[in-house]
């Protein structure tokens, strides 16, 4: 069981209004990713779930009970931060072991779950060690297990992936994953990272300045951005926003189209540009391309088209595929 | 990094400093042995001469330093105790965020920057005074009798003093400690269901725990030798009871005149300072280690 619901909830610090007033439903086994740059309040939404910081006004509801006012322990979470937050003294076990000792469960049950966690994890050969003799991932993996062991209604991560290195933030993003796929359990996870938010989400939110500007699918938020911010977000390299003659004649204050929406040409197509810059991924070439009249814009080709920085190319958008938004940024 | 080439450089530029260091350490101790093995008495100059180890002899069988043994440990551990609790304690008050932070933290401070001997002095006049002290006028404005401190109970006033005048120093490095402490390791043991206990137990008292140990050595070097309190308030009396081993050494030296006494005395309690030294290194030392 883990819904979660929130009412209008708001969080005030001093002057600064970090959240005006959100409302947001959570259902169970649900994995929902906060996304949004760094400031937009995505880490203090996630704290107030938490109960780390008191609501300014609102109701946070979890399992159909009103937990607005309740202490952390109580309202049945785990969170996973962000430093891992791991006890230096302890061994890998008894950080593990902690929450359950603090609920007062006897030793013999400690030690079955203990052990259980540690063999979903891998960490049974660590389980003697101090965290500092660990490397990032281990320790992810610890902070994990101490997440687990308690069988919480709901996780909670605060940018967990951010401190380790690319190729391990592939890894455990795959593990924690798999790991949902395993427990059904809801998870909320915070990122700045829109890749991980894509490759993770059920359902993504999206966050600016405290409000939300879209919640959906991550394929939904792809294909049908509401607004300006959420076209810019989500993405990699991010959507082209096009303004000007272009946009009025296809019936948009501002258009969109995504890199990958764009045909390259040699020879032609509707505009002709210079290449600024273009970055050989191998099996992608993404250009910048400097198009008069329209701007500057980023196109994806595939990883023979041989160009090099001042050659001319030739752009087609795929019409289709436009994004049309009107004179407040909302999509038409 | 270094080539043999610096190495031997950098050695030839270090050895004035190191010779001199060595000397400035080793002078004074060869001469104190040397004057600890001499009949050596102010009182009749001219007439020094070798004595084997008569001096010792005297000293480790003189009933006073027995007294003095037992009164240096009692003031070293009761002083430890005091600052380290009361310094635990007050850190985690001043961790609070309160109103006049600033100011209320030079407060607690203030008393390590005040000299030994005029804390001893106002202490020993204006609050343990039995007739003008503060505690004297408390005791008879609640009807009790004053107690004399200095002369009634002379060891536990100078551990008072004393503590008085440590507390800030354990306070300042628990409160460096405690501010140390990573935000959201407490926030995890607080979602772990730890309460306010068992997160000072299991948290926040391990992470202290280097600095619980740099105050007890640093402490137990300065306690060791507590002169100036002594000698302002209770004169080592009455009888030796607050007789540390460092008053003894001069009363040895300068009230009864007896250089080669003193100096024996002296490497005595070099010895035992050593070999607190070791024990506490043993005991504590692998708090300091990674």
């Amino acid at each position: 069981m883990g819904s979660i619901t929130l009412r209008n909830v708001s969080k005030v610090f001093g002057e600064a209004k970090v959240i005006p007033s959100i409302d947001l439903d959570i259902n169970d086994g649900e994995f929902v990713v906060f996304v949004g740059p760094s400031g937009c309040g995505k880490s203090t939404l996630l704290r107030l779930i938490a109960g780390l910081e008191d609501v300014s006004g609102g109701d946070i509801i979890i399992d159909g009970q009103n937990a607005t006012d309740a202490a952390p322990a109580k309202r049945g979470l785990a969170m996973v931060f962000q430093s891992y937050a791991l006890y230096p003294h302890m061994s890998v076990r008894s950080n593990i072991a902690f929450p359950l000792k603090m609920a007062g469960i006897d030793k013999a049950e400690i030690d079955r779950k203990v052990a259980d966690a540690a063999r979903v994890l891998n960490l049974t050969d660590y389980l003697e060690r101090k965290p500092r003799q660990l490397s990032g991932g281990q320790r992810q993996r610890v902070a994990i297990g101490r997440a687990i062991v308690r069988q919480p209604s709901a996780f909670l991560f605060d940018e967990p992936l951010s401190n380790l290195d690319a190729a391990l933030r592939v890894n455990m993003r795959l593990e924690i994953s798999e790991l949902h796929q395993q427990l059904k359990t809801t998870m909320i996870y915070v990122t700045h990272d829109q890749v991980e938010a894509m490759t993770m989400a059920d359902k993504i939110v999206v966050l600016n300045r405290g409000n939300i500007e879209q919640v959906g699918s991550p394929l939904d938020l792809y294909r049908k951005p509401a607004n300006l911010f959420v076209a810019g977000f989500i993405g990699s390299p991010r959507m082209n926003l096009i303004t000007g003659a272009y946009a009025e004649a296809k019936g948009g204050k501002t258009v969109g189209i995504r890199p990958e929406h764009i045909g390259l040409s040699k020879d032609a197509g509707t505009w002709e540009g210079t290449v600024t810059v273009a970055e050989h991924l191998g099996s992608d070439t993404f250009m910048h391309v400097d198009v008069p009249g329209v701007g500057l814009l980023a196109a994806r080709a595939g990883g023979e088209f041989g160009v090099r920085h001042g050659d001319r190319v030739y752009l087609t958008p795929d019409e289709s595929k436009l994004h049309r938004f009107d004179d407040k940024g909302l999509a038409l | 990094m270094a080539t043999t080439h610096t190495r031997s450089a950098a050695r030839l530029m270090m050895a004035p400093s190191v010779i001199l260091l060595f000397a400035w350490m080793i002078v004074p101790l060869a001469m104190t042995i040397y004057f600890s093995l001499l009949r050596y008495n102010l009182l009749m100059p001219g007439t020094e001469e070798f004595a084997g180890i008569m001096n010792y002899q005297f000293f480790l069988t003189d009933p006073a330093f027995f007294d003095a043994l037992s009164n240096t440990l009692i003031l070293v551990g009761g002083v430890l105790a005091i600052t380290i609790i009361g310094g635990i304690a007050f850190a985690l008050l001043l961790d609070q965020p309160i109103f006049g932070q600033g100011i209320v933290r030079i407060l607690v401070i203030a008393p390590f920057f005040v000299m030994p001997t005029v804390s001893a002095l106002v202490w020993k006049n204006m609050f343990m005074n039995p007739v003008n002290g503060l505690f004297g006028w408390l005791a008879r404005a609640m009807g009790f009798q004053p107690i004399d401190f200095l002369a009634s109970v002379p060891l536990l006033s100078v551990i008072i003093i004393v503590s008085w005048q440590w507390l800030p120093f354990a306070t300042l490095i628990m409160l460096t400690a405690l501010q140390s402490l990573d935000e959201e390791q407490k926030e995890a043991a607080e979602m772990d269901g730890a309460g306010f206990v068992s997160r000072f137990i299991y948290i926040v008292l391990p992470h202290m725990a280097r600095a619980i140990t740099v105050v007890i050595l640093i402490e137990t070097i300065f306690l060791l030798s507590v002169f100036a309190e002594i000698l302002v308030t209770t004169n080592g009396g009455p009888g030796t009871q607050s007789t540390n081993l460092t008053y003894l050494v001069y009363a040895q030296a300068l009230l009864q005149f007896d250089i080669g006494g003193a100096s024996a005395g002296g490497i005595v309690a070099v010895v035992l300072a050593n070999i607190v030294a070791i024990f506490l290194v043993r005991l504590i030392g692998k708090n300091l280690e990674g």
